[in-house]
């Protein structure tokens, strides 16, 4: 399968986006490998969403490509975006309030393990499908929760249904948008291993704010600053960046501290 | 890939057995129930009736599967089960003049098709946004389809709509279905299939996607699902149950006019639905027995049937909005709990008040309007047995005091209800 | 020549009465998200309130009373009811106003029974303003004009020029700021409500005489209305007005042309069958265009969400 020159995962090329006359995305160049967890920094308006966005295919570009597994998907809805392999999780929790945790899970398989629009099985006779659900409750550690509406349980719970929701597909993929958004140290921690337990052997992009988190969790780090990558490089390389230091990450880097 | 996991799930799912006991107990319940009931009421009038709820269970429950399932508010449901009925009824007449060959049993099948073959045309557009845009499509196209009715006589037959015969078929195992019995069981078997055809639905990935869809859209569409399929097949599939209704619409009472696609009809299915539930399987079906009834009932007694349904309604949307199933289902947890009991009391010294102050409000009404609307010399109005003249003013003063004497008792026993309430939900040790 | 004027003013006529319930209906919506369904009922509510002022002391202390006691009804209604069932979301909300136009049908039918009201334009108006080569334009439908426009530019004004207009403006598209910024934002939509409905009452007073006075008139007017927004978009004041005269004239011009299908059809070459009634295609054959009038406004709906499924100038995503 794999040739000499495997494309990367993600290739974006002189991406733009405007909402009316402003320019929120002014053209962006960004390759991810395949296996690489790459995050995307920046302060707040940056456009750090914006470009999530546009990557999976909830805003249609202005001008420019996006390339996954170098298939052009400029354009393409969600639903055709995730079919080749990608999968995110959003920064404002985006669960199924009404269906119990399990269920959250299993919406998450059915098209990936072939059901599509399927109304000739029954789901809860699809023992491959509930094996696997129970699998992945085990992986986010939501066993015990597993018949709660997802609508009642704890912020940082439904955080993690999140994440198990985006991953039970398959995707090779993975976009999370600040995943640890308005949590505690502790939780902080505890998301940091989930995350890189579930993301093993994927290619993972993040947006996050926790300068702690991205610089545990990258291989490789962007730096989004109104709509332009100023550098994109390791953790120790941005770290020493002195655009980067002067643009955003002074301030930031004080706040860790 | 994909491949292997379906063909893997299909091989796991053979190991269980056909059908779990405790899942097919209420279906075996509900079939014993239909077989015993025309032998408790064998009346013609009754048979009628049963008839009559059968169909609009059928239909309720397919509205169900938009509205509950999901989450689609349609406003010109009506044209489905009507359009359905109307293809029945020509095709009854062509049995009956051009020898073709359809045993009756088998009708709603194509009633059903019938029903699918529109919502797949009508959904292709009218589908692709949810919500108010999707409630105001179904209104459009539910008006136009009714106001075409009398365009196209040819089809509709205009203002006398398209009648038939349903005894011109070949008989099946000696059965002519001229008898009312007759309809009544060909009418029940099918409410078992149809029923259990949509309970199974629901049950389906595309019945549990549907669900997805309803509570975030979006959240669907990066699952890899199109939420504009998802509503499309949602609603292909409740056009398909709304024609086997209309089928059995045509075949019991033989004939079919505007009536069954205009606006009232779209909206008391909707009222029915509403009334008995969106949020539970069974909650259309409780809708369409207690409405059914309801309006049997009233109508005998009252000119003003509509208004109180009307009421009635509002107050549900208002207070209760999970409807009737929603109320009983409320105290499931007292029921789990053992502590049903603690609300017996309370309910009791409720209900007499209560239903006090229901038959006032009733009274005023019944009162104001004999008062208002009776002509000269009719005077003298008759209600709950007691024979008075509407205009004098005394009748409505004694109404209005007892009114506000129940009033007062309902809100002196609130509380108490309130208290027996939250006893009655408190698990020991939380 | 000259009826082709006299359907224009009739159509336009037609157009600005729609467009006097859809400009209520549309400013409602983008407020609250709520597509008001007994926005028509509100209008028949217009109509008869103005007949039943009409009989004690004439038709204009009626024109000035129905409508404000419509728009305190609609506050009320907005207050206890839609505010009560807006937590449940929008689909419960729209049952509400279903529900709603359900009761206030049978309500009337409860006070005033199922017949016509004998609810009749006042004597001043009762001439003809003009005629044109015969065609006489009485002066009650020059005055329905006049207050239509004149409602649509009061609107326009408050809207643009004023300070709460600026804040209405403001709240249609950042509900949340306007509140942040200590407007009361619940109020707002209160008071847009009961102008909304009360706009309906206007319309309702003085089409009543014209179009009649009896309890279907809502659901008559009402589903038209609905057709309307969803063709101008839904939640475009423009668009709606568009939209309203172009059915206005739709329908106008299709029940003053008495056009046959068997024309047509003959004039792109078929010949009609001698047996007419016998065929299976008789109704194609038989039609004329003051039949398919009424169907018009549907058939227009479709045809233009097929092309723009957002409506002639809409853009708000739902």
């Amino acid at each position: 399968m794999m040739t000499q020159n495997a494309p990367n995962a993600i290739e974006l090329r002189r991406l733009e986006k405007s909402f009316g006359l402003a320019k929120i995305i002014q053209g962006v160049d960004l390759a991810v490998e395949k296996g690489e967890r790459h995050a995307i920094i920046g302060p707040n308006g940056a456009g750090k969403s914006t470009l999530f966005n546009l990557i999976t295919g909830k805003y249609e570009p202005t001008a420019g490509q996006v390339y996954l597994h170098g298939q052009d998907v400029s354009g393409l809805k969600p639903f055709q975006i995730n079919r080749m392999g990608l999968s995110r999780s959003f920064q404002i929790t985006n669960i199924f309030p009404k269906m119990t945790v399990f269920e959250n899970i299993r919406c998450g398989l059915l098209w990936s393990m072939g059901y599509k629009y399927s109304f000739w099985h029954l789901v809860n006779r699809q023992r491959g499908v509930s094996e696997r659900a129970e699998e992945i409750l085990e992986d986010i550690n939501m066993v015990s929760r597993r018949d709660e509406l997802a609508g009642v349980l704890t912020y940082a719970e439904q955080r993690a249904l999140e994440i198990g929701i985006t991953i039970a597909g398959g995707a090779d993929i993975i976009m999370l948008d600040e995943p640890t958004a308005g949590m505690s140290a502790s939780e902080t921690t505890y998301m940091v291993d989930l995350i890189r337990k579930v993301t093993q052997d994927k290619t993972l992009i993040v947006v996050e704010h926790d300068m702690g988190v991205v610089f545990d969790l990258a291989d490789r780090i962007s730096v989004l600053v109104y709509g332009e990558i100023i550098a994109t490089d390791t953790p120790q390389a941005v770290r020493e960046n002195q655009t980067v230091q002067e643009a955003y990450l002074g301030s930031a880097l004080e706040e860790l501290h | 890939m994909s491949e292997q996991n379906t063909s893997m799930a299909k091989s796991s799912a053979s190991a269980q057995p056909l059908v779990p006991i405790k899942s097919a107990l209420p279906w075996l319940a509900a079939i014993a129930f239909l077989l015993f009931l025309p032998v408790v009421f064998p009346s013609g009038a009754a048979l009628t009736i049963m008839n009559q709820m059968a169909m609009t269970i059928i239909f309720a429950l397919a509205y169900n599967m938009l509205l509950g399932q999901a989450g689609m508010l349609s406003f010109g449901h009506a044209v489905y089960m009507g359009l359905g009925g109307f293809f029945c009824m020509h095709l009854l007449n062509q049995v009956e003049y051009n020898e073709l060959y359809l045993p009756l049993p088998l009708l709603p099948v194509f009633g059903g098709l019938f029903g699918l073959f529109f919502a797949f045309l009508i959904g292709s557009f009218s589908t692709r946004r949810a919500g108010t845009v999707f409630a105001m499509i179904s209104l459009g196209v539910g008006e136009l389809i009714a106001a075409c009715s009398i365009i196209i006589v040819v089809f509709f037959g205009g203002e006398e709509g398209v009648s038939g015969d349903r005894t011109m078929g070949p008989e099946v195992f000696g059965f002519d279905f001229a008898s009312q019995q007759e309809v009544y069981y060909l009418t029940a078997i099918w409410l078992i299939l149809a029923a259990l055809g949509m309970y199974l639905f629901s049950r389906t990935p595309i019945g549990r996607i549907a669900n997805a869809v309803r509570d975030n859209e979006e959240r669907a569409e990066f699952l890899g699902y199109s939420q504009r399929n998802v509503r499309w097949i949602s609603f292909c599939a409740s056009g398909f149950f709304c024609g086997i209704a209309g089928a059995l619409f045509a075949i019991n009472f033989e004939i079919l006019t505007e009536e069954n696609l205009n606006l009232a009809t779209s909206g008391s299915i909707l009222l029915i639905t509403f009334l008995g539930g969106v949020g539970f399987f069974i909650g259309p079906v409780i809708g369409a027995v207690v409405f059914t009834l309801l309006q049997t009932v009233l109508s005998l007694y009252t000119e003003i049937w509509q208004l109180y349904l009307g009421i009635l309604f509002v107050l549900t949307v208002m207070f209760f909005p999970a409807g009737l199933t929603g109320l009983l289902a409320m105290h499931l947890r007292p029921w789990k709990l053992g502590k049903i009991g603690l609300l017996a009391n309370p309910y009791a010294k409720m209900l007499a008040p209560a239903l006090v102050l229901v038959g006032s409000g009733v009274a005023l009404m019944e009162i104001l309007f004999h008062a208002r609307h009776a002509s000269l010399g009719e005077e003298e109005m008759n209600l709950f047995g007691i024979t008075f003249n509407s205009q004098d003013w005394l009748p409505t003063i004694v109404v209005v005091a007892i009114g506000a004497g129940a009033f007062y008792l309902v809100r002196l026993l609130a509380p108490q209800v309130k208290e027996a309430w939250d006893m009655a939900n408190h698990a020991e040790g939380q | 020549m000259s009826l082709f004027i006299v359907n224009i003013l009739d159509g336009l006529v037609t157009g600005l009465l729609l467009f006097m319930l859809c400009s209520g209906l549309t400013l409602i919506f983008s407020m609250m998200g709520v597509l008001n369904f007994a926005h028509a009922s509100f209008y028949m509510l217009g109509a008869y309130f103005g007949y039943q002022i009409s009989t004690y002391v004439g038709f204009w202390p009626g024109l000035i009373l129905a409508p404000i006691i419509v728009g305190f009804i609609g506050a009320a209604v907005e207050r206890y009811g839609l505010r009560r069932v807006h937590k449940f979301g929008h689909v419960p909300e729209l049952i509400f106003t279903f529900g709603l136009a359900l009761l206030i049908e049978e309500v009337v039918q409860y006070f005033w029974g199922k017949s016509q009201m004998a609810f009749e334009a006042p004597g001043v108006l009762k001439f003809a303003a003009f005629s044109i080569a015969g065609n006489a334009f009485p002066a009650y439908k020059v005055f329905m004009i006049f207050i239509a426009m004149g409602v649509f530019l009061v609107l326009l004004y408050i809207l643009t020029k004023t300070r709460i207009g600026m804040i209405i403006q403001a709240a249609l598209s950042y509900p949340e700021t306007v509140q942040n910024l200590g407007h009361n934002v619940p109020m707002i939509f209160m008071g847009v409500f009961g102008v909304g409905t009360a706009m309906a009452a206007i319309a309702g007073v003085i089409a009543g005489p014209v179009l009649g006075t009896f309890p279907g008139m809502a659901v008559l007017l009402g589903s038209i209305v609905f057709v309307t927004i969803v063709i101008g978009g839904l939640g475009s004041l423009w668009g709606a007005l568009v939209a309203s005269l172009l059915i206005g004239w739709l329908q106008t011009f299709a029940a003053a042309y008495n056009l046959r299908m068997a024309d047509l059809l003959v004039a792109i070459g078929l010949t009609e069958p001698v047996d007419v009634a016998q065929s299976m295609l008789s109704d194609l054959w038989t039609l004329t265009l003051p039949q398919v009038g009424p169907i018009l406004p549907y058939l227009l709906m479709i045809i233009v969400l097929v092309i723009r499924p957002n409506g002639l100038l809409g853009k708000r995503e739902t």
